[in-house]
């Protein structure tokens, strides 16, 4: 059995400034199954990218059995033996399975033909080397993921890899499937393949990982052997920080119930969510990426109606099915990514403030302009939005004044209930603060709130009280007193 | 291992047109034979078809090219333009110097067309312009630049020489040349798309350009390659055009481009890449071939042959964006059970 050792010392990454990963380091062995953990923008997947030559590191040197080397692009990180199977499969769906394996390196004969027999021989070596029977000439379009992901993995072995990085591999296999993985998994950790494994469950990493290393807020914490630590011991790693009193919430006394959830289901998305959110309340939604947050949120909103379940407003049972009926219920919701869905970049402030409302501003099919300007304005200077003027164009603005001009717009149709999915992602901490006042403020005023946020800081400093989901199921629920980073946590990471 | 999707086991009637789109274009073209010749005695004959043949050889070469870039989720507006450009110059050679062997003249015409195929690359990969807009940009380029070149004027049979105007109608093997060499572009294209990495490239390119990058393939090259090869088709299509038509006018092939995307989306070259087989888009042409012919047989306006052809485009995308939904629908798994 061939050793191999990869070894990354004092790796650091910035991008426009922000530090993804400062002071990294990492060790990976032959035979050796190594779990990468850290909550979401710990700079797992950023130090994924480093290892397999998509970024490289600013400062910092990685070796490869003590030698030097450097990974300019992912061709370089192949032909070192470094092969990624990333959590957004990089599969062909209108390949077939033999050529999705063999993509880029296809065997050939003379004249430059792809020799297929000979394609098709090896894939199916491959394939029942991993003890996996399926067609080689059925297109991946028509496998499960579960076959997709098996495909990738032949697709590493192919190359010979010595090092395999398997990013999040499980989170969308169900548990027989998982079975299957891990058995390959342990047949390759006997081949004397090195594996970095990155997964949320950490009741997995127990079943499969010898070390783990914990990232936070991209600096590196610890490395240790699995059997020397238990399941609060990794929390507490990830979370580590104190939350310091920094989060402006009013207490507020919280009014009667505006909106009552109950049950609500969508197939492939969430199951059986029941919450209530009152007047003068902030609900926070915590749980990891791709827990079914944003999902419900947007059921609630009528973006993409639930199958199952029912929605009261203020004792109404309602039936929404678009966001404009939504508006007319008095609901707003703030979205995840502001430049795709919260603005129209290439507009200006007014146009894009006004956007929710423009027959308001109409009669007679005639647009007033100087009103929507004045409101504009005005909604704009109450959320001290930072631009030269109002007809600056969207674009133009930074993170953080994009972000309030799309709370400006929300909040000129007068909400009663504000749903705010990750309301300060990327945005400068001066802004943060601002938006948190805002937020808190808007409370006060009896506005009911439902924010999503995916910084257990956050959501800690700013909840009244916070609901935790995971795997599309609400598994927490904890008020302003008893909620903890673990606990939180380990709702967020463990299926009830 | 478990397999709640068996990975052969959907036999529905969707995912047999999926997989066998020749097979339902073949049954709607002898359909179409069928009801043309019982209309007009004379479309059933050996000479119409030869006549059919000549028509979408031209046709059948692009729609390939075109069928090729489509694939890679790319269009060339400007063939028909590159095309006119070639046909022109090579024309105006010609005239000059009569005595030019046809080969050379070949030859010119291919070498003219990779220039302005690359000029198209070149904007794609290194201008990062989006290849509709790009080709739309040289559409009007090329095409002003025949005006150019030309000053207006037209090259006419009397100018060019009768060895010329044999390389598309001269006979070999039994049939006209312009059909041979519409054959073996059909045959290179087969071969390079199914059996030579760089062909089969474009495939992987075209379902997942992101999975492509990260598996080592160079996208820029590979999209590059297949405008610069769109050029030389376009090259050689617009020499045979010429030698046909024995002429070359500022509006050859004017609106030509979008009866190569045509052909190419009725023979199953999906817009969203990744899926297109030379066998569908030799028939896209045939099918469009068929009923250009056929009409003009029944002397039925032009308008119901555009209005035919529109139809048919609609039906093929509508089709493929059902059968697309379809294949979703049972892909998607949730984790919510």
């Amino acid at each position: 059995m061939n050793e191999n050792t990869l070894r990354m010392t004092n790796i650091s990454k910035s991008f426009a400034g922000v530090h993804a990963l400062h002071g990294v380091q990492l060790e990976l062995h032959s035979g050796e199954v190594h779990a990468l953990l850290g909550e979401n923008g710990a700079g797992k997947s950023t130090l994924v990218k480093v290892i397999t030559g998509v970024h490289q590191p600013d400062t910092g040197e990685i070796y490869l059995n003590d030698q030097r080397i450097h990974l300019g692009d992912p061709r370089e990180a192949a032909a070192q033996g470094i092969s990624a199977i990333y959590q957004e499969l990089s599969i062909f769906p209108d390949l077939d399975i033999a050529e999705n394996i063999f993509v880029g390196r296809r065997p050939t004969r003379a004249g430059g033909l792809v020799d297929w027999r000979r394609m098709y021989r090896e894939a199916e070596a491959l394939l029942s080397s991993l003890g996996i029977h399926l067609n080689l000439k059925t297109k991946a379009r028509y496998l499960s993921i579960a076959q997709q992901q098996m495909i990738e993995i032949a697709r590493a072995l192919s190359v010979n890899a010595r090092i395999l990085v398997m990013d999040e591999p499980t989170s969308a296999l169900t548990l027989n499937e998982v079975a299957d993985l891990f058995r390959i998994v342990r047949r390759l950790r006997e081949a004397g393949t090195a594996i970095l494994f990155i997964s949320h469950r950490l009741e997995e990493l127990f079943e499969i990982a010898d070390k783990v290393t914990v990232l936070r807020d991209g600096g590196y914490v610890d490395t240790r052997s699995m059997d020397g630590v238990t399941q609060e011991d990794l929390i507490r790693m990830m979370v580590g920080r104190t939350i310091k009193d920094m989060f402006p919430k009013k207490e507020v006394e919280a009014g009667e119930v505006i909106l009552r959830v109950k049950n609500l289901t969508r197939k492939g998305s969430f199951k059986d969510v029941s919450f209530e959110l009152r007047k003068g309340e902030i609900l926070g939604m915590a749980g990891l990426v791709g827990a079914g947050r944003t999902e419900v949120s947007q059921a609630i909103f009528g973006v993409a109606p639930a199958d199952e379940g029912t929605i009261e407003i203020e004792g109404q049972s309602v039936h929404i099915t678009n966001p404009g009926q939504a508006m007319q219920h008095g609901l707003a919701l703030v979205p995840e990514d502001r430049q795709h869905h919260g603005l129209v970049l290439p507009m200006d402030i007014t146009d894009n403030i006004t956007l929710p409302r423009l027959t308001h501003f109409t009669s007679r099919g005639w647009l007033n302009v100087k009103d929507a300007h004045g409101a504009a304005y005005q909604a704009a200077t109450q959320m001290q939005v930072k631009a030269t003027t109002v007809w600056q164009k969207a674009r133009e603005l930074s993170g953080g004044n994009q972000q309030k001009v799309v709370l400006a717009k929300w909040l000129s149709t007068n909400p009663r209930i504000l749903i705010l999915d990750e309301p300060t992602r990327g945005i400068d901490i001066g802004t943060k603060a601002e938006v948190h006042h805002l937020m808190s403020d808007l409370a006060a005023q009896g506005i009911a709130i439902l924010m999503i946020s995916s910084e257990l800081p956050e959501v800690l400093g700013m909840s009244d009280r916070i609901l935790v989901m995971h795997e599309g199921q609400v598994t927490g629920l904890f008020s302003r007193s008893e909620a903890t980073q673990e606990k939180i946590m380990l709702a967020a990471t463990q299926a009830v | 291992m478990t397999t709640d999707h068996p990975a052969t086991s959907k036999r529905s009637l969707f995912s047999f047109f999926a997989q066998y789109r020749e097979l339902a274009l073949i049954g709607f073209i002898l359909l179409l034979i069928v009801i043309i010749s019982l209309q007009s005695p004379g479309f059933l004959t050996f000479d119409n078809f030869q006549d059919i043949l000549l028509n979408i050889s031209i046709l059948a070469m692009i729609a390939l090219a075109q069928g090729m870039i489509i694939i890679t989720r790319g269009i060339d507006l400007s063939v028909a333009s590159t095309l006119a450009l070639v046909a022109m110059m090579v024309s105006f050679v010609l005239k000059a110097y009569p005595e030019t062997p046809v080969i050379l003249i070949v030859l010119l015409g291919i070498g003219l067309g990779s220039v302005l195929g690359s000029v198209n690359g070149l904007i794609i990969t290194v201008g990062k312009v989006p290849p509709i807009i790009a080709t739309l940009g040289t559409l009007s380029i090329y095409r002003g630049l025949v005006f150019f070149y030309s000053n207006g004027d037209w090259v006419n049979p009397i100018d060019l020489p009768s060895g010329f105007k044999q390389l598309a109608k001269g006979m070999s093997l039994g049939l006209p040349n312009l059909v041979v060499v519409a054959i073996i572009v059909a045959v290179i294209a087969y071969v390079f798309l199914n059996h030579i990495q760089a062909g089969r490239d474009i495939y992987a390119l075209g379902t997942n350009p992101e999975a492509a990058k990260i598996s080592g393939i160079r996208t820029q090259q590979v999209t590059f390659m297949v405008y610069v090869i769109s050029g030389i088709i376009c090259g050689l299509a617009g020499v045979m055009w010429a030698s046909r038509y024995e002429a070359a006018q500022t509006n050859t092939a004017l609106g030509f481009e979008l009866q190569t995307v045509a052909a190419a989306v009725i023979g199953g070259v999906s817009m969203l890449g990744g899926i297109g087989t030379v066998p569908g888009v030799l028939l896209g042409a045939l099918l469009l071939g068929i009923i250009q012919n056929g009409l003009t047989l029944s002397s039925i306006s032009q308008f119901w042959q555009l209005a035919v052809q529109g139809f048919l485009i609609l039906l093929a995308v509508i089709s493929d964006a059902t059968i697309q939904r379809r294949i979703k629908t049972t892909m998607t798994r949730g984790f919510a059970k």
